[in-house]
């Protein structure tokens, strides 16, 4: 293990000293999990998954973490990973597919808890007949759980983007969990050149006293393992209780919005302004249609792209004024249910054509081609 | 979200107002605070909040779990001070010791509860009220329900980044800044302008 000093987090995502590494998406979860600072890291490594959880073993047999667990199914992973949060540490765990569906249940009581648990969720199919090829259909389940939601492109996306969940989700006035999300297979298991920060530097500790709701330890009487049960009484302010609860879980998402502007550089990224077409991606697919966008400007089609870093809370703004003076907007995606059509459609504040297409999911591929011809038939039109 | 600009009154607000944060209110920055959802500067906010103080006719402080217990050095003089303010501005303190939801029922005399903050205030008939010393998502939540139901003016002095849901919220709020506080009544009370 390499000696490792605490630096400010501005310091470490500013600092210059890079190293150029050849790595999968899971050597990158690895990463940016050895510069975290993680107290406890517990895992369900399901075969066959990405690997990232088994990596960060590596790290704690190396020193780096620790905690290390393996729990006995996802569910079980996400109720000990809530614990050990509510114990006041900072902790991280990777799920992706049928695990996060196993799972599920707890993202709600992670986020309802206000719990700064990061979890980097390595998507695949979902359904029967079993696949563990991508597919991201996972993330239109997790949209309305509470967390925070960002997706990676590419393997540099994962790194910086874990290594920056943690701050942002630890911010006292924010104080939820956060999932940080990556196409499986073409992120997770492809090598990619990605720089990575100086292994002799790492975030510093998590400060569990400024959290927005006590810690469990034996210092703040009473000790709580459940955060106030509003289901033991029924009556009208029991349910104005509740409802304020989640009204607050919503609001400290909305609260996120400084912080990862501040430290994502934007919730999106805009390329080619003003274009008259424009591709609005996230994950993987922004790839693809960084390439579509560039031979359709060789063939004189004005388009440009929206790339999505953030799902929740949702660029509503930041895509409305990328919108503002195109004419159509093509939304490619890994999936059959096209869940960001649904949230583009919903936050449009004005009239434009909107594709949901192409959709590829059960682990195809898509080729850049699908999305040129979109492009074009909307320039035809 | 709605683009026009959200004002945190005094309510009742009506039957589930949305949270401040929803509505484009966003918390100041440091040296900044927030009156009814604009940001001002702290000096401005800090001689607003005695006013209210002054001119209130049954103001109440509710100190929370982390000025109550004596759980890391500072505490204890930062909670002298706060009950030096509070008597200074003629107010009563009522405590929300903890954050249980209490059965079959609080007794809103002698305490407040973040999940029932307005039986305590209908009860009391309590104008002005400040939280110190509550976990900053309790506080959130008490002081959205209180807008929602009663009348009564939120003051939140936090120690972290403050409250939207409050009508008046300073952040950072150390023993520098209750002594700030103290002095400002001082002066209002011998005639001066803060």
């Amino acid at each position: 293990m390499i000696k490792q000093q605490e630096v400010t987090p501005d310091i470490l995502f500013s600092s210059e000293e890079k190293q150029d590494m050849f790595i999968t998406g899971s050597e990158a979860v690895k990463e940016a999990v050895k510069r975290a600072n993680v107290d406890i890291a517990i895992s369900y490594p399901i075969t066959p998954q990405s690997e990232s959880m088994h990596l960060v073993g590596d790290l704690y047999a190396q020193g780096y973490i620790d905690e290390y667990l393996r729990g006995e199914n996802e569910l079980a992973v996400m109720s000990e990973v809530a614990g050990a949060s509510m114990g006041g540490v900072r902790v991280f765990t990777a799920t992706g597919g049928p695990g996060t569906l196993r799972a599920f249940e707890m993202f709600s009581t992670w986020s309802g808890a206000r719990l700064p648990i990061v979890c980097a969720f390595l998507t695949r199919g979902l359904n029967s007949p079993l696949t563990i090829q991508p597919d991201n259909l996972e993330m239109a389940h997790v949209l309305d759980t509470g967390m925070l939601m960002l997706h990676a492109e590419n393997a540099q996306d994962l790194y910086d983007m874990l290594l920056r969940a943690f701050i942002v989700a630890e911010m006292p006035d924010v104080h939820i969990p956060i999932g940080v999300f990556a196409d499986g297979f073409f992120v997770t298991h492809t090598r990619d050149k990605i720089q990575v920060d100086s292994e002799d530097i790492k975030l510093p500790k998590y400060n569990p006293y400024n959290s927005p709701v006590p810690a469990i330890d034996m210092e703040n009487v009473p000790v709580r393992l459940m955060r106030d049960p509003f289901v033991m009484k029924s009556n009208f302010i029991s349910y104005a209780a509740h409802a304020s609860w989640q009204q607050e879980v919503l609001a400290a998402v909305e609260r996120s919005r400084r912080y990862l502007n501040k430290y994502l550089g934007g919730l999106t990224e805009v390329t080619h302004e003003g274009a008259e077409i424009m591709v609005l991606a996230s994950g993987t697919a922004v790839s693809q249609s960084r390439e579509a966008i560039e031979q359709a400007r060789n063939e004189g089609i004005d388009a440009g792209l929206i790339k999505l870093k953030c799902l929740r809370p949702f660029p509503v703004e930041e895509i409305n004024n990328a919108l503002k003076t195109a004419k159509a907007v093509v939304i490619p995606e890994f999936n059959r249910v096209g869940w960001l059509f649904r949230e583009v459609k919903a936050a449009l504040q004005k009239e434009i054509h909107v594709i949901g297409a192409p959709r590829v999911f059960g682990g195809m591929t898509m080729p850049v081609e699908l999305i040129l011809d979109e492009i074009r038939r909307c320039h035809n039109v | 979200m709605s683009t026009l600009k959200y004002k945190v009154a005094a309510g009742p607000e009506g039957y589930l107002p949305p949270a401040a944060a929803s509505c484009g209110i966003v918390l100041p920055e440091k040296g900044e605070a927030l009156i009814e959802g604009a940001i001002v500067p702290e000096e401005e906010a800090m001689l607003e909040i005695v006013k209210k103080l002054q001119n209130a006719s049954n103001p109440v402080f509710f100190p929370g779990p982390l000025l109550l217990w004596d759980w890391k050095e500072g505490v204890r003089e930062k909670a002298k001070e706060v009950k030096e303010f509070a008597d200074l501005m003629d107010a009563r303190i009522i405590p929300m010791p903890d954050y249980r939801p209490k059965y079959p029922m609080i007794n809103p005399e002698i305490e407040i509860n973040p999940n029932h903050p307005n039986l305590t205030i209908w009860h009391n008939q309590i104008d002005v009220c400040v939280f110190i010393g509550v976990h900053c998502h309790y506080a959130n939540v008490a002081l959205k329900i209180v807008r929602g139901g009663t009348d009564c003016y939120t003051i939140a002095l936090c120690a972290e980044m403050g409250h939207e849901d409050a009508m008046i919220s300073l952040r950072d709020v150390g023993l520098q800044k209750i002594k700030a506080l103290k002095e400002i009544a001082v002066k209002l009370k011998k005639g001066g302008q803060g």
